[in-house]
C-alpha cells in the first residue's frame, strides 16, 4: 500500500510539472497584450510600454515561468494583471461559489441517479425502465445551457420564486446563498444524473446475472434483499469512477452556467480573464483545476480499494 | 417508490428555499446592469469604459464635468480665467470640498493629479489630453494655474474627461480597489464578479442625490441580461447588449427605453497603405457599395443615425456628408473598373467581437460581393484584434465603433492604424487646436469632417445608438452618452 501510494504520488508530480510546461506554453504563445488590452486605442506607444514595465511583462518568458512556478511552490500566484490583486486570493473568493455549487450539482444527482437507477434495473423491460430510459436520454441530449434557460423563464420570470441569477455572497446568509445556488445547481445535475442512472442500470443489471446473485436467491433472500445487500455494493465501482470524471467536470464545466446563472465563480473568472489576457490568472485558475482533477483521481482511486476488498491485495 | 420519494422530500425544501426573499429594495436604491466588469477602479490608468460607468460623476470629479447633453460645465472649478494669450488658466477651486476619507481637496490635489497623469512614466490610457500643459502650479488652496506650451481650445474638454479626475496622493496606492474621491457617492464594496455598490456621500459639497445607494451589477450574457431585466432584479441596464429584444421591452408597460445618442462613430476602417486600398477610387467604390440603412436595419435593429464622415450627429458643428456616399453599386462597379479592379479583388475583413461589427460585417461582406469584392471574415477577439489589426496593421478592412468624444484628431496621426497621412489635414488639427474662437472653430472643425468624407478615408457607416431600459418609475437617467458614465447624481424614482 505505502509503495503504490509513493508510485502514485510520484507521478501525480509529473504530471504537475509537465501540465505547468503545457499550460504556460499554450497561453503564452495565444497573441494579445494586456497592456495593451488595458489601455485600449488611444494610448500612446511609451504608455504601453510604460505599463508593461509596472506589470513585470518585459522580463523574459523563461525567468517568469520560473517565478510562477517558485512562487505556487510557496503558495503565492502572483499579482492579476488586470485586477492587480493577488490572483490566490481571487481564487480562493471564486472557489466560494464554485466549489459550493459542484458538490450541490454532485450531491443532487447522485441523490436522484441511483435510486432511479436502482428503480430501472429491478424492473428492467418494464414499463418504468422504458420511461426512465426515454428520460434519461433525453436528459444527456438537452444541453445544461438550455435548460438553465428553460428553469429561468419557469422559476424566475415567471414564478418568481428564484432570482434570475446572481449571487449575494454568503455573508448575506447560508439560506440566502443556497437559494441563489438551487437553479444552477439543478441544471447542472440533471444530466448528469441522467448519465449516472444509466450507468448505474447497466452497472446493476450486469451484477443480476452474476453466480453468487444466483447464490443470494438461492439461499432465500427476495429479489430486492438480494438486490440490497449485494448488487448495490458491487456496482458501486464503475459509479464512483463516472462520479469521479464528473466532479473534475462539474468544477472545470460549470462555465457555461456561471454565464448563464451570472454567477462569480472558477469558469467565469478564467472565460473574463481569456479575453482581458490576465495570463497569470488563466495559467494559476487552469493549474489549480488540473491539480484538482488528478487529486480527485487519486481519492477514487483509494475509493475503489475501499470498497473492493480484492484490490487490497493485489497492492 | 424511490422516484416518488425523492419528490416528497424534496417540495418543502425547494419551498423553503424559495420562501426566502431578499429583502425587497426601498425607491431610493438602485440596481443598475452593465455588461461588462471594470478590470479595477482607477479611471487614469486604463481605457476601459465599465471603469468610468461606476465612477464618473459618482465617485470621483474632475476641474470640469460633461452633461448629459454633452456640454462642459464647471465641477471641481467653479470657475476659471484664461489669460490673453491663451496660455494660461487659472482655475478657482470649489471651497470645502472633501474627498471620502474626510480630508480636504486643494489646489496641491489638483497638481498632483494633472502631474501624474502627464508624467514620464504615466500609465494614463489618454495621455495625449494633457500634452502641451507646461506647468501647474499652486497659487494658494483655491487657486491653480495651468500654464500652456501653445493655445489649446481643446483644454476645458480635455479636463472633462475621466481620465482627468482629481485623486488624492495619500489615497493613490489603493486607488484600484477602494478609489476615494470628491463625488456623491463613496465606494462600499466590490464582489468581484458579481457587483459594485456604492452609497450617499452624506458630506457632499455640491446638491445631495436623490438616491441613497446604487448597484452595479455585471451580467455579461446578453440572455441573462435579458432574464434580470424580465425577472426585475435589476431596475436598469446601461446599453442593453440585444437590441433584438428591445421591441419586447418597449411593449412591457413595465420598462421603458432610453434611445440616445453615443460618441460611438462606426466605420469600417481601411487599411488606407495596403494596395488596393491607397487607391482613393477604390475607398471611394466602397463607400457607393455599402448601403447603411440595411445594416442599421440588419445589424442593430433599426437603432443608429446615419454618418457620412467622422463626426457625432449631435455636435453642434456637425453636418451632414452621407450624400459623399450614397449607395449606388453601379457606381461602385464603375469606379473599380476605373481604378483597374474591374474583375473585383480579394481582402480581408477583421471583426471584434461587438454585435454591430459581427452583424454589420456579414451584410457589409454581401454588399461588396454584390460589386465584385470578396471580403474574407474573420472573427477576433478584442485582443487579438488590438494586436493583429491595431498594432500589427495586419488587415485589409474591420469594423469598429470609435467610442471616445470628438476623437477627429486621430485622422491626423499617419501610424494610427488605418494609416491616413495627409499633410493638410494634420496642419488643419494643429490649426485647430490653437484656435479659441467658436465660429472659428465650428468651421475648421466642418472642414476636417469634409476632407476626409472626400477623401474616403473609412467606409462611414453610422453613428452607434445608446439603447439602455429601465423600469418606468426610473427618472433623469442619461439618454445620450457624451462619455462613458452612469451619473447617478440625477437618477431619482417617480413617486
Amino acid at each position: 500500500m505505502l509503495r503504490y501510494s509513493l508510485k502514485r504520488l510520484l507521478s501525480l508530480g509529473i504530471s504537475l510539472v509537465v501540465a505547468s510546461l503545457v499550460i504556460f506554453a499554450v497561453i503564452e504563445v495565444a497573441p494579445g497584450d494586456p497592456a495593451r488590452f488595458m489601455l485600449g486605442i488611444n494610448a500612446q506607444p511609451d504608455t504601453v510600454a510604460a505599463l508593461r514595465a509596472e506589470l513585470g511583462l518585459d522580463v523574459p518568458k523563461v525567468q517568469r515561468y520560473l517565478a510562477w512556478v517558485g512562487g505556487m511552490l510557496s503558495g503565492d500566484f502572483g499579482i492579476s494583471y488586470t485586477y492587480r490583486v493577488p490572483v490566490g486570493q481571487m481564487i480562493a473568493d471564486r472557489m466560494w461559489v464554485s466549489l459550493p455549487l459542484a458538490l450541490m450539482a454532485l450531491t443532487l444527482s447522485t441523490v436522484i441517479a441511483l435510486p432511479v437507477g436502482l428503480y430501472a434495473a429491478n424492473r428492467r423491460g418494464g414499463r418504468g425502465d422504458m420511461a426512465v430510459m426515454g428520460l434519461t436520454q433525453l436528459g444527456i441530449a438537452v444541453p445544461n445551457f438550455w435548460f438553465a434557460m428553460i428553469l429561468v423563464v419557469i422559476f424566475a420570470i415567471n414564478l418568481r420564486w428564484f432570482s434570475a441569477g446572481g449571487f449575494p455572497g454568503w455573508d448575506a446568509g447560508l439560506l440566502v446563498g443556497l437559494k441563489a445556488l438551487t437553479l444552477p445547481a439543478v441544471a447542472l445535475a440533471l444530466p448528469q444524473a441522467a448519465i449516472l442512472s444509466r450507468v448505474m442500470r447497466s452497472a446493476l443489471i450486469d451484477i443480476l446475472s452474476e453466480d453468487f446473485m444466483r447464490t443470494a436467491r438461492a439461499k432465500g433472500l427476495t429479489r430486492q434483499q438480494a438486490l440490497w445487500r449485494h448488487g448495490l455494493r458491487n456496482a458501486l465501482i464503475p459509479v464512483l469512477t463516472i462520479m469521479g470524471l464528473q466532479f473534475s467536470f462539474l468544477l472545470a464545466g460549470a462555465i457555461i452556467i456561471e454565464q448563464v446563472f451570472f454567477l462569480p465563480g472558477l469558469g467565469r473568472l478564467v472565460f473574463q480573464s481569456i479575453s482581458q489576457r490576465d495570463l497569470i490568472v488563466v495559467e494559476s485558475v487552469v493549474m489549480l483545476l488540473v491539480f484538482a482533477v488528478i487529486v480527485v483521481n487519486f481519492a477514487v482511486d483509494l475509493a475503489y480499494v475501499a470498497v473492493d476488498p480484492r484490490l487490497r491485495t493485489q497492492l | 417508490m424511490p422516484q416518488r420519494f425523492t419528490a416528497r422530500a424534496l417540495t418543502p425544501v425547494l419551498a423553503l428555499i424559495a420562501t426566502v426573499s431578499t429583502a425587497s429594495a426601498a425607491e431610493t436604491d438602485i440596481t443598475i446592469g452593465m455588461q461588462l466588469e471594470p478590470p479595477h477602479l482607477d479611471p487614469t490608468s486604463a481605457a476601459a469604459g465599465a471603469i468610468d460607468n461606476v465612477v464618473y460623476s459618482n465617485i470621483f470629479e474632475g476641474l470640469t464635468r460633461f452633461m448629459g447633453d454633452g456640454s462642459v460645465v464647471p465641477g471641481l472649478a467653479k470657475s476659471w480665467d484664461i489669460s490673453d494669450d491663451g496660455l494660461s488658466y487659472t482655475f478657482h477651486l470649489q471651497g470645502d470640498v472633501r474627498f471620502h476619507d474626510g480630508s480636504a481637496m486643494d489646489a496641491a490635489d489638483v497638481k498632483f493629479s494633472l502631474d501624474r497623469a502627464r508624467a514620464e512614466d504615466s500609465t494614463n490610457a489618454q495621455k495625449a489630453l494633457f500634452t502641451g500643459i507646461a506647468d501647474v502650479a499652486v497659487i494658494d488652496p483655491l487657486t491653480v494655474v495651468l500654464t500652456l506650451e501653445a493655445p489649446n481650445g481643446n483644454l476645458l474638454f480635455n479636463l472633462a474627461w475621466g481620465d482627468a479626475v482629481i485623486v488624492a496622493s495619500e489615497t493613490i496606492e489603493t486607488i484600484k480597489s477602494n478609489p476615494v474621491g470628491t463625488g456623491a457617492f463613496r465606494f462600499v464594496k466590490w464582489v468581484q464578479g458579481d457587483r459594485i455598490d456604492l452609497v450617499r456621500n452624506g458630506d457632499y459639497w455640491g446638491t445631495a442625490p436623490a438616491l441613497e445607494g446604487a448597484t452595479f451589477k455585471f451580467i455579461s450574457d446578453p440572455t441573462a441580461a435579458f432574464a434580470a431585466m424580465m425577472a426585475e432584479d435589476i431596475d436598469a441596464f446601461q446599453t442593453f447588449p440585444a437590441p433584438e429584444n428591445l421591441p419586447q421591452f418597449d411593449a412591457d408597460p413595465r420598462f421603458k427605453l432610453l434611445i440616445g445618442s453615443t460618441e460611438g462613430e462606426t466605420i469600417l476602417s481601411t487599411n488606407n497603405k495596403m494596395p488596393p486600398f491607397d487607391n482613393k477610387l477604390v475607398r471611394q467604390a466602397l463607400a457607393h457599395a455599402i448601403d447603411r440603412q440595411a445594416i442599421i436595419d440588419g445589424a442593430m435593429f433599426g437603432y443608429g443615425t446615419p454618418i457620412g464622415s467622422h463626426f457625432a450627429p449631435h455636435n453642434p458643428a456637425y453636418i451632414d456628408l452621407t450624400g459623399n456616399s450614397v449607395y449606388d453599386p453601379a457606381k461602385a462597379k464603375a469606379l473599380l473598373a476605373e481604378a483597374g479592379f474591374a474583375d473585383g479583388f480579394t481582402t480581408t475583413l477583421k471583426l471584434p467581437p461587438p454585435s454591430y461589427a459581427r452583424r454589420g460585417g456579414e451584410i457589409i461582406a454581401a454588399q461588396l460581393r454584390a460589386v465584385g469584392i470578396n471580403a474574407e471574415i474573420s472573427n477576433l477577439e478584442w485582443a487579438q484584434w488590438l494586436e493583429q489589426v491595431f498594432r500589427g496593421k495586419d488587415y485589409g478592412l474591420t469594423i469598429v465603433s470609435h467610442t471616445e468624444p470628438m476623437d477627429i484628431g486621430i485622422y491626423a496621426r499617419p501610424e494610427y492604424y488605418f494609416q491616413y497621412d495627409n499633410p493638410a489635414f494634420q496642419d488643419l488639427m494643429t490649426r485647430l487646436t490653437a484656435t479659441a474662437d467658436p465660429d472659428q472653430r465650428r468651421a475648421m472643425l466642418q472642414e476636417a469632417q469634409t476632407v476626409i468624407s472626400t477623401d474616403y478615408v473609412n467606409g462611414y457607416l453610422f453613428q452607434l445608438a445608446a439603447t439602455s431600459v429601465a423600469k418606468t418609475g426610473v427618472q433623469g437617467m442619461w439618454l445620450n452618452a457624451p462619455t462613458q458614465a452612469i451619473d447617478l447624481t440625477g437618477i431619482s424614482w417617480a413617486d
